[in-house]
């Protein structure tokens, strides 16, 4: 199914209001251009991420003084070159947001529509336990998982879908509220269709917009939660070119090197603004109710 | 009145209860037997890894191990760190002081400039000040605080040479520990206005740090709550009675914007606990959440367990106050009972 099929006319309408937002447009093309270097990051990247050039250990950027050509954003402490270790960190980032994404969605949509469909004790006991993980903030919750499954990307991302579950279950769960007692509900159910047929088919295309929203959001909180953990050391480990692990690295350096700590940051920073000014967008464009002032 | 504060009471219960599962079963999903995983290369004989295990009461039933914990944990018996020897709590108690410390610090440099920069941008709606105001809030609402913290230090330490870059105090002081809030042990010092100067100075950038992001949510909720009740009829009313401008917006407007501002003053409690945990990695702060970071990656188990249950107690604990202060302001709620 096309997500014109789920949305309808609305869609064309999400697609005219979207594209009136300037911000929402232009964080959409930088995101555009993050994927595409994410994808061919072989084909854009000059070296490998680990190759280690004996050419030069700490060189600054091209376009400052002592820059030389060879290295656009100049190298690292081991002579890494810093723009192929960004474009392939990219990879890392991108990656582990969608991961975070896909996860939360998957578990978020299955446990709320299981808890707002069925209510009763199903629905107390899972919002409970969202209650509960709601009440520890983000980190200190990631850190709890990664002390129990130990440090690693892999773990990291793992710990933060646990991190961004609550959220996804409590918006599924209102969406379904909302739904559950239109007339269109009750037809399908005289139609003599199955609890399942009715949940999955009549009842979650039309909470889409709300998880659209979320999920976009979910991939700021994803990637920014996955690079702290990975700066304080509980995510991925070096020599992993991840955002996170190259500011902790970089740290040593602050004295000589700007590049290595300004730009590992500074396209965290880019993405996840991104990432949240198009889901404010969405949002406008979705729920023109939720618009903010 | 009594029974809604009696009844958010009583539902914080079950979160607690539900934190201290959380707490509990830190140690008992670690893959492996943990005590091997605590004692690590260190190696150690098998009575006193027998020992361990029954210090732990790793050897009980799950049920009773649960409510010996709950007990111990009530009573702040945490256990000792398998590092340093010491009680967790003492611990606990000893790094304390230096997070609440930066962290009131942090909150009130974000209320202290987020409030009025909200207030002029909802005052001067949809001009560049209000667009400038607020696209700088949403950069500092999305900004990956460990990355700031180094600009901060790139800047006003490395560049500038203004602000040292670690540390709560020049270490050329001696500063006895009265009662662990830097800013008031250094006034009580021998070398006093220097001391005091220095540990300015040291608080100054971390607590910008910190102060960010609840700047950016506290200026994007004072705009829009303010916004909201600008609309408001008795608001009309009050220009019609020729109120000057500033009189409405600040006796009449804010009074009753205030309500959701203080509540999101009270989620930015968790947020900068969370905060503390980068922050203080960054400018080797020597609190809790730089603790709890080098305890993990030294997996020292009960300091992790201990660590998790004090700091998500006061968390509830805290929101639990927000909660009340929010009834006791609120005259809807008060209504209500």
């Amino acid at each position: 199914m096309k997500p014109e099929d789920l949305l309808g006319g609305r869609w064309l309408q999400v697609k005219r209001s979207l594209s009136k937002n300037k911000g929402a447009m232009v964080s959409l093309i930088i995101l555009f251009v993050f994927v595409f270097l994410a994808i061919f990051a072989p084909l854009v990247a000059p070296y490998l991420p680990s190759t280690v050039n004996d050419a030069g250990v700490i060189v600054p950027p091209a376009f400052t003084t002592g820059g030389s050509g060879q290295f656009l954003l100049g190298t690292d402490d081991l002579g890494r070159d810093l723009f192929s270790r960004l474009v392939y960190g990219s990879r890392v980032s991108l990656g582990v947001g969608f991961m975070v994404v896909f996860l939360s969605v998957l578990f978020g949509v299955l446990l709320g529509l299981t808890a707002g469909y069925w209510g009763g004790w199903v629905d107390s006991t899972i919002m409970r336990c969202v209650d509960i993980l709601m009440s520890l903030p983000s980190i200190l919750l990631a850190i709890v998982v990664v002390s129990i499954l130990g440090p690693s990307l892999f773990n990291a991302v793992i710990a933060v879908s646990v991190v961004s579950l609550p959220g996804f279950i409590r918006i599924v769960r209102a969406a379904v509220l909302a739904e559950k007692s239109k007339t269109y509900v009750s037809a399908s159910h005289g139609f003599g269709a199955s609890h399942t047929r009715v949940a999955l088919l009549n009842i979650l295309p039309n909470c889409l917009a709300p998880i659209i929203v979320q999920a976009t959001l979910g991939f700021s909180d994803g990637i920014l939660n996955v690079a702290a953990l990975g700066f304080l050391g509980l995510g991925a480990q070096p020599p992993t070119p991840e955002w996170g692990v190259m500011l902790s690295d970089a740290r040593a350096y602050i004295e000589s090197s700007w590049w290595l700590v300004t730009l590992p940051g500074l396209c965290i920073l880019i993405v996840v603004l991104c990432f949240n000014i198009l889901g404010d967008g969405l949002r406008d464009a979705l729920d023109p109710k939720l618009k903010s002032q | 009145m009594f029974q809604l504060i009696l009844r958010r009471l009583i539902t914080a219960i079950p979160t607690f209860l539900g934190v201290s599962v959380v707490a509990f079963l830190l140690i008992r999903l670690v893959p492996g037997d943990p005590v091997e995983l605590m004692i690590g290369e260190r190696g150690a004989s098998p009575e006193v890894m027998a020992e361990m295990r029954s210090n732990l009461g790793l050897d009980r039933p799950l049920a009773v191990q649960y409510i010996s914990f709950l007990k111990s944990a009530i009573t702040f018996d945490l256990g000792t760190s398998i590092i340093s020897k010491k009680p967790v709590i003492d611990e606990f108690l000893a790094r304390f002081p230096a997070t609440v410390e930066l962290s009131i610090v942090g909150l009130f440099f974000a209320i202290l400039l987020g409030v009025p920069l909200g207030i002029l941008a909802a005052v001067k709606r949809n001009s560049f000040l209000d667009y400038f105001f607020m696209g700088g809030a949403l950069v500092g609402y999305s900004m990956p605080i460990f990355w700031w913290g180094l600009i901060l230090i790139l800047v006003f330490s490395v560049h500038l040479g203004v602000t040292p870059v670690a540390g709560r105090v020049s270490v050329f002081f001696d500063i006895p520990p009265v009662t662990g809030f830097m800013l008031i042990d250094s006034l009580l010092s021998e070398d006093r206005w220097e001391a005091f100067h220095s540990s300015v100075m040291h608080l100054l950038l971390p607590a910008l740090a910190l102060g960010t992001i609840p700047l950016a949510a506290i200026a994007r909720m004072t705009r829009s709550s303010l916004l909201e009740v600008l609309k408001e009829d008795y608001i009309r009313t009050a220009k019609a009675k020729g109120l000057t401008a500033y009189r409405i917006i600040i006796v009449h407007a804010l009074r009753n914007a205030l309500i959701p501002i203080v509540t999101v003053i009270g989620v930015m409690v968790g947020t900068l606990l969370t905060g503390a945990i980068l922050t203080e990695t960054i400018f080797s702060w020597p609190g809790i959440g730089r603790w709890l970071v080098t305890s993990v990656t030294s997996r020292d188990y009960p300091v992790i367990q201990g660590g998790v249950w004090l700091i998500s107690a006061i968390i509830i604990l805290v929101n639990l106050i927000v909660d009340m202060i929010y009834m006791w302001i609120n005259p809807h709620m008060r209504e209500l009972s």
